[in-house]
């Protein structure tokens, strides 16, 4: 039985009905395209098509082009492997823990922010396998497999073994995840649909009926998934935060990374989900479901992530003095005032003080100023990551072997690679997949919406 | 008595008249097939006296075999298969082994249990359901009654039941 509050607000707007939703929703699957639509995916898949010239050089003549030297052997590439996993953060949380803990808002814009983790968890893996130079003799020596050196096995004591397993084990439990939301979505565009798309939704929908028995079976698996994934979106970047903590670099062997991390994952992937969401509910005009109180509430996320990212900050500094070790002590001032000052300060300038600004309503509540936070909170996730790994690596224990890292072409372009990927991804799925979850939705529809309660 | 359709179909548009239609359908002796909705209805398992799923316990037996094979190939790669005297620690490094017997948990656990459920209730690429009414998908709650199972009752007045919970239409199907 649904109860109605009086107190709250609705959580979808305009008096919509059952069908409403689904026609909403279906109408981009089954409508040709816009000219924005387009527009959008003709750039994103331009800049993949620059992008991938780099990728190209990168694979043929290997990682000498980039701008990796003697002393900073860990830049640029891992930079982007950590930003990346940190933004497939917020798709899984969205759908898990808030599932959890019954968050009724995350059924709007879950289905948007988990493909968006799995893109990105796809952009995020690509980075370790480039890095091997040539992947395609290589990449499998990663997997415990007997080889032909004889029975010499992978090194399970390594974090960046560990690694292998959590982001492929984070991928695949994402990725059956959100599978298992759209069954029931594509069962719904199936029965509209006649013709060729009834034939690829109907394999798509992988004959679901709608049966009760089938929706107790279905609710049981999502809750134990979330159960799963609560843990393991949370394990993903601990390990992530392992690849440094447990190495014996100072400014890295830090037991404050895990919980650091994972705050700054959650922070950097609410504000890429709100940088999505935003433009795809313009585009698609799904005001209505993902209203101003949906885009307040993620903000409100994004304060809480960002304080404890930014109190993360001062404590490691502390930390680093009071343990009275010097080159620790060392690493910390270089970082604030050697030479990447800039990208240190650039880095607490959008992570620590900007998400302070939502704490006024009319900027939480303006669509124009998340949109900009938003980006302003990415490149300081951005800035955080190459604060941690170049500053710590680039004044060496021998001062003769003192260098700067500066990327190439090729790096950036393998970057922007990633990019039109992502977004070419993206806009694919907005295209062919319904962007809402309708099945969630219309379960929510009639405790959360004032005219579907008569 | 005239058979000449398999199932009477009871159509629902709200989600708490169908709940107590439900109640009072299987009250009057009638045998529910089944109900199709378009999302889940909490509470609609209950009262169709559905027993509880037993994926939860798949998922924990999967989720236990996931530790076991983790563990066991950790051991037998690291300690017995080429130890690594690494600063002269215990081959065995049980801490290092942790995250990869969670991650491997986890993983066999969540394949294992969407595994079974997609066997149990038959989802498959190549499935072709019997859909009583394509609004079943879209706003409609669907009742079906499986004339077959309900011999003793006349066609009227299983219709009249279903017309007296609260049901908008009341249509006739046949497969096939």
């Amino acid at each position: 039985m649904q109860v109605t509050s009086s107190v709250r607000q609705p959580l979808v707007t305009g008096g919509k009905t059952y069908h409403d939703v689904t026609h909403d929703v279906c109408r981009q699957v089954e409508g040709k395209p816009s000219k924005l639509w387009f527009l959008a995916f003709l750039t994103a898949f331009g800049v993949l098509a620059i992008g991938s010239t780099a990728l190209l050089a990168t694979l043929w003549e290997g990682i000498g082009m980039w701008g990796l030297n003697k002393t900073v052997g860990w830049a640029w590439d891992i930079t982007n492997f950590v930003w990346w996993v940190g933004i497939g953060h917020a798709g899984t949380l969205i759908s898990a823990v808030l599932l959890l803990f019954r968050q009724k808002w995350r059924t709007s814009i879950n289905r948007a922010a988990e493909a968006m983790t799995i893109f990105a968890v796809i952009c995020a893996a690509m980075f370790p396998v480039i890095h091997m130079g040539r992947p395609w003799l290589g990449a499998y020596w990663a997997l415990p497999l007997p080889n032909t050196y004889g029975s010499l096995w992978v090194n399970f004591n390594s974090p960046l073994l560990w690694d292998v397993f959590a982001i492929s084990t984070y991928f695949s439990v994402s990725l059956v995840f959100w599978y298992i939301g759209l069954i029931p979505d594509f069962a719904t565009i199936r029965d509209r649909a006649t013709g060729l798309r009834k034939v690829i939704y109907g394999a798509l929908s992988l004959g679901w009926d709608g049966a009760a028995k089938t929706w107790m079976r279905y609710e049981s698996v999502s809750l134990i998934l979330a159960g799963l994934a609560t843990p393991l979106v949370l394990s993903v970047h601990t390990i992530v935060s392992f690849d440094f903590a447990t190495s014996v670099i100072p400014g890295w062997h830090t037991t404050i990374f895990p919980p650091y991390f994972v705050a700054g994952a959650i922070f950097s992937g609410f504000a890429m989900v709100l940088t999505l969401m935003i433009v795809t509910r313009k585009v698609y005009k799904l005001e209505d479901y993902i209203t101003i109180g949906h885009i307040e509430l993620m903000n409100i996320v994004i304060i809480i992530t960002g304080s404890i990212v930014g109190i993360a900050y001062i404590t490691e500094f502390f930390m680093a003095w009071y343990s009275g070790v010097e080159a620790e002590q060392y690493a910390f001032i270089n970082r604030a005032t050697g030479p990447y000052w800039w990208a240190y300060w650039s880095m607490m300038t959008c992570n620590v003080i900007s998400p302070q600004l939502f704490w006024i309503k009319k900027i939480r509540t303006s669509i124009v100023a998340t949109f900009a936070l938003s980006i302003v909170v990415n490149i300081g996730m951005w800035f955080e990551r190459f604060v941690i790994i170049v500053t710590s690596l680039h004044r060496d224990y021998l001062p003769s072997s003192w260098a700067m890292f500066y990327p190439t072409l090729v790096d950036v372009g393998v970057y922007l690679f990633t990019f039109g990927f992502f977004f070419t991804a993206f806009f694919l799925f907005a295209k062919f997949f319904p962007v809402i979850n309708m099945a969630e939705v219309k379960s929510v529809l009639k405790s959360s919406s004032e005219k579907a309660h008569k | 008595m005239e058979r000449d359709t398999h199932f009477i179909l009871g159509v629902y548009d709200d989600e708490d008249v169908l709940l107590h239609a439900v109640e009072k359908v299987r009250g009057s002796g009638v045998k529910i097939h089944e109900v199709y909705s378009p999302y889940p209805v909490h509470g609609l398992e209950h009262v169709l006296g559905y027993k509880r799923s037993k994926l939860p316990i798949a998922a924990f037996l999967f989720g236990m075999l996931g530790t076991t094979l983790a563990l066991t190939m950790q051991f037998y790669m690291m300690k017995f298969d080429w130890p690594m005297i690494i600063g002269g620690k215990d081959y065995g490094a049980f801490p290092d082994f942790v995250p990869v017997s969670f991650e491997m948990t986890v993983l066999l656990a969540a394949f294992g249990m969407v595994g079974v459920f997609l066997i149990t209730s038959n989802l498959k690429p190549w499935a072709q359901p019997r859909i009583f009414d394509l609004r079943s998908t879209d706003d409609k709650h669907i009742m079906a009654i499986d004339l077959a199972n309900n011999n003793s009752l006349d066609l009227d007045k299983i219709k009249k039941i279903l017309t007296e919970s609260g049901a908008t239409e009341v249509n006739k199907k046949s497969f096939e």
